[in-house]
């Protein structure tokens, strides 16, 4: 293959169902949910030459490839830092494709995170706080009962809620919205499930006074899997493609993944402003050219913070901004239309990238037609990538 | 790294709380630890203190890492109640809390001496030491007046 600058596209999608318990191995969730994305797009498994997951999926990519039947794999890579990374698989499958070194990228996330181990609970292995991982320096935490990405997300979440006076209840219109698109999307968990903000505030402390249950994503079984491809090849697949207008990660000096309590200022999320920054750098667009955001949400608080630091409203202003309906399919930012991880599966971020390419293709559950969907922002925080109509 | 995360049984004195997990460029904060005397890292050239421990220097790149005497005196920048799970190894509901030490770093730990409803935000305290499974120690903190 001579190598030369091709645009990348999101050529196809796939999953499993999202359950509590599975009932099958993580690579079989795996093989399912990557053969849905290839029969997306209309390419055959066999010639996937990328693969890229994160550094804590438990599949190996050559236990991947020989279910799919890959016939000669030419790059493999994993991005640290858990669901803080997930769309820097996009911007790696972007990026190997603008270099013309892969033709046919799999970006996979597979897992039984409900029946096989819980995030959500003590920790049962310290493998998550070795190197390697992006998340090593959790290991400051453990001694101290900071033992769980809800505690984590608290502290971090926090002075942010202390500075401008953000109530739980205020978190808990973030849910509510969520928990409504999840309501009116078969796939979900929470299908027709919604739930009112008294709901949300008879639910039980998880982190008092910071998060209760509803401001917790679930823990999930299941798999979603995205093809990237070049554009130009994409516009001879099944689907409309979508285009990856642009993809970065962002690691400010002294930001952690969850853990982020040391860096200057701890009201914001410097490393969701970096990947703002870096998204708006290379498109030339700004927060008024996005008709619809999915943002990583495994705590409430960090849903207000991502908001802020993509410039959708002030400092400070994001709880206001949620009361007002914004993330709303009539309001000004319709976000985490799927029901986000709060409300159709915690799959890591990457069914949140799987709603964005839906809403560029218009075939969402919960389709933004207010408007035409131009451009839609992926946000996972650490890293980011905007999905554009071509 | 040294810490089982839930297997070992109790110490003799009855410590439960999990153990430290001790990195090869932390070994001297735990050891002073041990001795109940909290410790931080400056650097020998520029003088910067940083932590979580490194081998390098982010300033200048110095590799003299010099273990010294803090304060032990520091705010509450942020805090949080861990109320369900409840945290294996701990006998009633921890405070945990960053705290911003007077020498400008900060680190995650918990306060001790009140309970969890009376932490504030900005509250001042100050280093205290507390037992851990393996015979180790961890620094925690306690209110105290502010200067």
């Amino acid at each position: 293959m001579s190598r030369r600058f091709r645009e990348a596209a999101v050529a196809g999608i796939g999953a499993t169902e999202f359950s509590k318990e599975s009932g099958r191995s993580e690579l079989q969730l795996a093989a399912e949910c990557s053969l849905a994305a290839c029969e997306d797009a209309g390419v055959d498994p066999a010639d996937i030459d990328g693969m890229i997951t994160f550094t804590i999926d438990n599949s190996d990519e050559i236990g991947l490839g020989r279910c799919l039947g890959v016939k000669d794999l030419a790059y493999t890579a994993r991005i640290p830092g858990g669901g803080a990374a997930a769309a820097a698989t996009l911007y790696q499958a972007m990026a190997v494709v603008n270099a013309g070194v892969c033709d046919n990228v799999l970006i996979w996330r597979a897992m039984n995170e409900r029946s096989q181990y819980r995030f959500g609970q003590n920790p049962t292995s310290m493998a998550g706080y070795t190197g390697g991982h992006g998340t090593g320096s959790l290991l400051w935490c453990i001694p101290f009962g900071a033992m769980t990405p809800a505690s984590w997300g608290a502290l971090q979440g926090a002075r942010y809620l202390h500075t401008y006076g953000i109530t739980n209840r205020d978190l808990g219109h973030v849910s509510v919205q969520e928990r409504q698109y999840a309501a009116t999307n078969p796939k979900a968990w929470f299908f027709e499930r919604p739930i009112t903000l008294e709901d949300h505030q008879n639910s039980k402390w998880i982190q008092e006074p910071w998060l209760r249950l509803l401001d917790c994503c679930q823990e999930s079984d299941g798999g979603v899997a995205i093809l990237v491809t070049s554009l130009e090849r994409a516009r001879d697949l099944r689907q409309p493609p979508v285009k990856i207008a642009g993809a970065c990660q962002s690691i400010p000096y002294n930001v952690e993944v969850i853990s982020n309590y040391y860096h200057d200022d701890l009201t914001v999320m410097p490393e969701a402003v970096g990947t703002a920054r870096r998204l708006y750098a290379q498109t030339g667009l700004k927060p008024a050219d996005m008709q619809a955001a999915m943002i990583y949400d495994a705590f409430t608080p960090q849903v207000l913070m991502q908001l802020e630091a993509f410039g959708f409203c002030g400092r400070g202003e994001a709880a206001d901004f949620v009361k007002s309906g914004a993330l709303a399919l009539d309001g000004a930012l319709p976000t985490n239309t799927h029901g986000g991880l709060l409300g159709e599966a915690y799959i890591h971020g990457v069914n949140s990238m799987a709603e964005g390419v839906r809403q560029v293709r218009g075939t969402s559950v919960n389709q933004v037609t207010r408007r035409t969907v131009e451009h839609v922002l992926v946000s996972s925080g650490m890293a980011g990538a905007i999905l554009e109509k071509v | 790294m040294s810490a089982e995360p839930t297997g070992p049984a109790p110490a003799a004195d009855g410590a439960t709380r999990m153990p430290p997990i001790v990195t090869p460029d932390a070994v001297a904060f735990w050891a002073a630890a041990d001795r109940e005397e909290f410790i931080g890292q400056q650097c020998g050239d520029c003088g910067r203190f940083t932590f979580p421990p490194r081998p390098m220097c982010p300033h200048c790149h110095s590799l003299k890492r010099e273990d010294v005497r803090l304060s032990g005196r520091g705010t509450v920048v942020s805090y949080t109640i861990p109320r369900h799970p409840h945290p294996f190894g701990f006998k009633t509901t921890p405070i945990v809390a960053v705290i911003e030490l007077e020498e400008g770093t900060r680190l995650v730990s918990n306060v001790v001496g009140i309970a969890p409803e009376a932490v504030k935000m900005d509250m001042a305290v100050e280093v205290t030491f507390e037992p851990t499974m393996k015979d180790h120690k961890v620094p925690v903190f306690r209110p105290r007046s502010a200067p």
